[in-house]
């Protein structure tokens, strides 16, 4: 079932390794005469959309994981505390093979891939990632999935001793999130391992996290401990503290406005102090693949 | 021992001006440290939430004057004037970010002012210190007489009050930060409730 997607942001989309891995030294060699003297363009190439690939230091500085604080900057200062080895996400509910899998048996027969996806925040910013993961339909056909059910339902570690964000209810702890079984079973939607080749970092959702790229980033649960198939639509973290702003589906949809952000535009990580806004694309720019799934459904009820 | 009238022969040899210089220098800090990407990756968010951070703690440090006073002997009241007029520029500053660099879009400006509560709360708040600002200098203290311009000043506390509110509203789910902050502002106004010893027991202003 791997592969089912392919991209259409390609690897020359991406950072080249050496841009990455070298920025920080450039910035400490001087700046801009250091990026003349090293030849390299501070930036990757556009894609051929116009898109602008983030760097390994965006992507794993700039973090919403709340379980480690709630400035942006406070995952990657704390998340280091979290032990990531061993792991085991309990696979239960509505499956014919129900129990704690390893993060190894997991990973067992799954097909890792490269998928550079868009990812939408709720509070309008955005970048674009190139994950490394499997597609969680792989999975769940690993687990099997019974007739009767029709949502899956994630939960994140809650470790009060390593997670110093848990110790006060900015949320009902812990994390949960869900999504419809066909949302869950399309070739987008994947777990993720990794990213640009390494191990995803523990500020990112490590080891093992969602990746939903049509849905605003807070669906795209992280450090997961265990996925439950239930028949009933399960809660949802930020549906349950506060309704009015945060429904189910969570599309990106430029066209329904949260009450906090417009969504019709997003800011660009990385684009600098004076940069434009972009327009918002509608499921962030996968409506081809998943329009479909939505179909007859009014988006603005169903926000 | 009593401390208080040595801190204030020591602070009557700092000239008040001083105060503008000083608070310059955060502001022209915190926008080239985002132009040189020293705020890290999202540099208008950092500059946009610093200068409102900062702002706040200005409001607040306005109304620990009268209370540092009252219950220590400390008189700070001649840098008062220019602690609230440094807080209004900072706010300014906090609201321009927020206008040129962060929504830029104008008839989203007044879309998100209108639809969003908490930014019409820290409108609300900014309005109010309009008239403040105008009004912090002696010419309008000496027009208004010095009863009519202090109830004018009272303002302040509703400043405060609203850029609280405007700082809890704005957080994401549960958060401990800003409670802190607007109970530190109500803690602050009810300070001035005490009834003073050997009057009696009327709200002071
Ligand atoms: C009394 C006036 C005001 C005060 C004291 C104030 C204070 C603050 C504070 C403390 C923050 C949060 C900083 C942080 O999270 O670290 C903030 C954020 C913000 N303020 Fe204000 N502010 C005021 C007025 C305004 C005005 C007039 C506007 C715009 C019209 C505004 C727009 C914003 C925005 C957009 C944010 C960021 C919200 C987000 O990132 O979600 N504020 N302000």
């Amino acid at each position: 079932m791997a592969h089912r997607w392919t991209n259409d942001l390609t690897h020359d989309d991406v950072t080249p390794e050496r841009a990455w891995l070298n920025r920080r030294q450039i910035i400490a060699a001087g700046g801009l005469a250091g990026l003349a003297a090293t030849g390299l363009a501070p930036r990757a190439t556009a894609a051929p959309e116009g898109l602008k690939p983030n760097t390994w230091e965006e992507i794993t500085t700039y973090n919403n994981f709340y379980e480690f604080g709630t400035g942006k900057g406070d995952p990657a200062e704390n998340a280091h505390m979290l032990t990531t080895s061993p792991w085991s996400i309990t696979i239960d509910g509505l499956v014919d093979r129900p129990g704690d899998y390893s993060f190894e048996e997991v990973m067992e027969g799954m097909t890792v891939e490269e998928r550079i996806y868009r990812f939408r925040c709720v509070e309008a910013w955005s970048m674009v990632i190139p994950w490394n993961g499997f597609e969680l339909a792989d999975l769940l056909d690993k687990v099997g999935v019974k007739a009767e059910a029709r949502y899956v339902a994630f939960e994140t570690a809650l470790r009060p001793d390593e997670m110093p964000g848990v110790r006060f209810p900015v949320l009902d702890w812990p994390y949960v999130e869900g999504l419809r079984l066909d949302e869950a079973r399309h070739p987008l939607t994947i777990m993720a391992t990794g990213i640009y080749g390494r191990d995803i970092p523990n500020q990112n959702g490590a080891p093992i996290r969602l990746v939903v790229p049509w849905k605003y980033g807070f669906k795209s649960i992280k450090s997961i401990v265990r996925i439950t198939l239930t028949e009933d639509e399960p809660p949802t973290s930020w549906n349950k503290a506060n309704p009015r702003e945060y429904g189910f589906y969570s599309n990106v949809n430029p066209e329904v406005d949260h009450p906090r952000w417009s969504q019709a535009t997003e800011r660009v990580i990385g684009s600098g102090l004076f940069a434009r806004r972009q327009p918002t694309l509608m499921f962030n720019g996968y409506e081809e693949e998943v329009a479909s799934l939505y179909e007859g459904m009014d988006l603005t009820e169903n926000y | 021992m009593d401390l208080a009238g040595p801190i204030n022969g020591a602070l009557r040899r700092v000239p008040p001006w001083s105060l503008y210089i000083v608070a310059a220098v955060p502001v022209i800090w915190v926008f080239w440290a985002g132009a040189t990407g020293r705020l890290g990756v999202e540099p208008v968010e950092a500059i946009e939430h610093r200068l409102g951070l900062w702002g706040l703690w200005l409001l607040i440090a306005g109304l620990c004057v009268t209370p540092i006073r009252r219950f220590t002997g400390v008189s700070l009241i001649r840098f008062r004037r220019a602690v609230g007029v440094t807080a209004f520029f900072y706010i300014l500053a906090h609201m321009l970010v927020w206008l040129v660099l962060d929504v830029q879009i104008l008839a989203q400006v007044w879309a998100d002012i209108l639809k969003r509560p908490y930014i019409t709360v820290g409108m609300a708040g900014f309005l109010l210190m309009i008239p403040l600002a105008l009004t912090s200098n002696n010419w309008s203290v000496r027009r208004l007489g010095p009863q009519a311009w202090q109830r004018l000043h009272r303002l302040t506390y509703g400043v405060a009050l609203l850029g609280g509110l405007h700082f809890v509203m704005l957080r994401k789910g549960f958060q401990l930060e800003p409670l802190l902050y607007l109970a530190a502002i109500l803690g602050l106004l009810a300070l001035r409730l005490v009834p003073k010893r050997g009057r009696r027991a009327v709200p002071a202003e």
